[in-house]
């Protein structure tokens, strides 16, 4: 019978597509920089900081006036600031912040993104019309303008801000999806979906939405990386996280007025600066990676 | 396989006067300014157990018509009964039920399979989407079936880019049989496959038959192919119906010049087959504005008076072979 030779047929060792990714991840030397880099914030910000506290007594609400800006040394590895606080300490605990709403806005407006492009790329027709039109009139917005309003009617702050970098950051995600979604749904496992009775939902969620993880992952991670800019940006301009609160956003503000202080002064704008622009850095060197590794054909492309 | 279709075996599938026009929209406003005429006003049966072989060049309609029959696709007109109940007229509810009996199999071994599942998730999820079965069961179901086309049930935990074409194709047939099916449509099951494994995947499709009485309707190129697994044949042109026969007269006694075109031009090992070549001049006209009259006539050599006015009427020259064709209603 012909079926005995098909038995006889052995498959190759078997990789699933996610150590694969993972073999094709580990290869990219930028991305596993990236991704040591943020796992290590992660840990100082989140572990390292109560830790600190814990033992040497620094927090950012501790000020300690006779020593302020006093330059790097044993007890304060960066020294301290206008308020004699130790900049290490803020950094972490402000970095707490910047992460949190970053990852945060980044995660539900990809979420959001997702469903509107995969709902409007599936069903087509005055949905999509409509979906799509929205979209443009939502990208077309100043946001600037509007979150100052914003803030005016709730208060600047912490989901004030995840709330205007989700409902301003989620229009690139539905349109990316879109497109990967237009390029899928008439290939014929959708079809063959449909045929086993398979409701929408299912066919949206397991197959399309599925089908689109690689460029899902990798707009979350520039989201991320996005997004920290972005608290950083408007807490600069006293519009984000409020002090005493410390983000890398409003650290970095108060750093700029005391860049003609003395001692320690003309640094306190380096520390947070440095610890963003490596953050932001390593999640777009992740993005790269991830890109290549999760769908070596979308090379080069954002 | 027995040659003549039993007339008064039970018709499982009964197809009638079926139109599925695809409209051309135009402009921000939707206005609709034409169709693609891909089907036609098409009817055929098929009795339970039988195979129906349907043939025609590409873009004549083939897989429109299975598609619409399934309600893949909504028609245009017409009916589609499945044991004499009409599949259009279907509630959704209903619909989901006619899932279990009715299945389908694809041409592409590569795109029909998700490639982010594992082959048993594949062919289990017919049975998850309808919830027959726990977990455990669900399992021993998928190792059934994929014994019974011929895959090793340890593999179920691998991804479809991991076996061969015709091994994918046996996964598409294992997901197709998963709810125990009565119809099936095969879009061109083993068109993309090497012709080494065609036969063999054939051959499991004919096995298959037998086992759980399927009924099938097999479209097609290769008309080798339709005549070694079909009881009958029909012979599709620019969505219209040309001629459609039992297997053995359709290839014997072929009637219509369209049919007789497509005969010469394969190889048939049949002394009673007159081997001239036809070549069929010009491109297959658009269905979009198809010839008046026969749709043939632009491009049949015996096309005379009427041809090009009137659309000819389907006359029954005995023995269920039917022939839309002037040619044959003057003799
Ligand atoms: N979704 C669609 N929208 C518009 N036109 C379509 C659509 N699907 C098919 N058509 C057109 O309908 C006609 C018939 O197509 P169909 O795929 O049914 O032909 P076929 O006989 O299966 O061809 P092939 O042998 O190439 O598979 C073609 O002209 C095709 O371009
Ligand atoms: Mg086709």
């Amino acid at each position: 019978m012909a079926l005995d030779s098909i038995f006889s047929v052995e498959l190759a060792p078997s990789f699933s597509y996610w150590q694969m990714v993972w073999t094709r991840f580990r290869k990219h030397r930028l991305a596993m920089f990236g991704a040591s880099v943020i796992i290590i914030m992660i840990l100082l910000c989140f572990v390292a900081a109560p830790i600190i506290t814990a033992t040497t007594g620094y927090h950012y609400t501790s000020m300690d006036l006779p020593n302020r800006y006093a330059l790097p040394s044993g007890a304060h590895w960066f020294g301290t600031d206008d308020m004699g606080r130790d900049v290490l300490t803020m950094i972490l605990y402000g970095g707490q912040v910047s992460i949190e709403v970053g990852l945060i806005s980044a995660l539900a407006a990809v979420l959001i993104g997702s469903l509107v492009g995969v709902v409007s790329g599936y069903f087509g027709g005055w949905i999509d019309e409509a979906l799509m039109r929205f979209t443009d009139v939502m990208m077309s917005l100043p946001y600037l303008p509007l979150y100052l309003v914003l803030a005016m009617a709730f208060g600047p702050g912490f989901w004030t801000l995840i709330g205007i970098f989700v409902g301003f950051g989620w229009m690139g995600d539905a349109r990316l999806v879109r497109g990967v979604v237009l390029s899928l749904k008439n290939m014929e496992f959708v079809e063959a979906a449909k045929a086993i009775g398979a409701s929408p939902w299912r066919i949206m969620l397991k197959h399309l939405l599925i089908n689109s993880m690689a460029v899902i992952i990798v707009s979350t991670t520039l989201l991320i990386g996005g997004n920290i800019v972005g608290e950083a940006a408007l807490s600069f301009l006293g519009l984000g996280i409020q002090p005493p609160q410390p983000s890398w956003g409003n650290v970095l503000q108060t750093a700029s007025g005391y860049i003609f202080a003395p001692g320690n002064g003309p640094w306190l704008i380096f520390y947070p600066g440095f610890f963003l622009f490596l953050t932001v850095l390593s999640f777009n060197f992740m993005g790269d990676g991830l890109r290549d590794a999760l769908d070596p054909r979308l090379k080069g492309y954002r | 396989m027995e040659l003549n279709a039993d007339a008064n075996a039970e018709l499982l599938i009964q197809v009638i006067d079926l139109v599925k026009h695809f409209p051309i929209i135009r402009g921000i406003i939707g206005r609709k300014v034409g169709a693609v005429k891909a089907v036609d006003g098409i009817s055929f049966e098929i009795p339970r157990g039988r195979t129906l072989g349907l043939v025609g060049e590409s873009g004549s309609g083939k897989t429109t018509v299975g598609r619409t029959i399934l309600r893949l696709m909504e028609p245009t007109k017409g009916q589609a009964l499945f044991e004499g109940k009409d599949v259009f007229k279907m509630r959704p509810s209903e619909l989901r039920l006619l899932r279990r009996d009715m299945q389908i199999i694809f041409q592409d071994p590569f795109g029909s399979l998700n490639p982010r599942f594992p082959v048993g998730d594949i062919i289990g999820e017919p049975l998850l989407v309808h919830g027959l079965g726990n977990r455990k069961e669900r399992q021993n179901r998928v190792s059934e079936l994929m014994e019974v086309v011929g895959l090793r049930p340890e593999y179920l935990r691998r991804y479809p880019h991991e076996f061969s074409g015709g091994q994918r194709q046996r996964i598409g047939i294992a997901r197709a049989l998963a709810m125990n099916p009565k119809f099936i449509v095969a879009d061109e099951p083993v068109s993309a496959l090497d012709v080494s494994i065609q036969s063999q995947v054939i051959n499991l499709l004919e096995e298959l038959q037998e086992k759980f009485n399927l009924t099938y309707l097999f479209i097609a190129h290769d008309l080798a192919v339709v005549r070694h697994v079909s009881d009958r044949v029909a012979v599709m042109y620019l969505g219209k119906m040309m001629e459609t026969a039992d297997n053995k007269d359709l290839f014997s006694n072929p009637l219509h010049p369209y049919t007789q075109a497509l005969l010469s031009a394969v190889p048939v090992p049949d002394p009673d087959v007159k081997k001239q070549r036809i070549i069929l001049q010009g491109d297959i006209p658009s269905p979009i504005n198809p010839p008046k009259g026969c749709v043939f006539h632009t491009r049949c050599r015996y096309r005379f008076e009427p041809c090009d006015k009137e659309k000819p009427e389907g006359i029954d020259v005995g023995s269920n072979h039917r022939v839309w064709c002037y040619l044959v209603a003057k003799q």
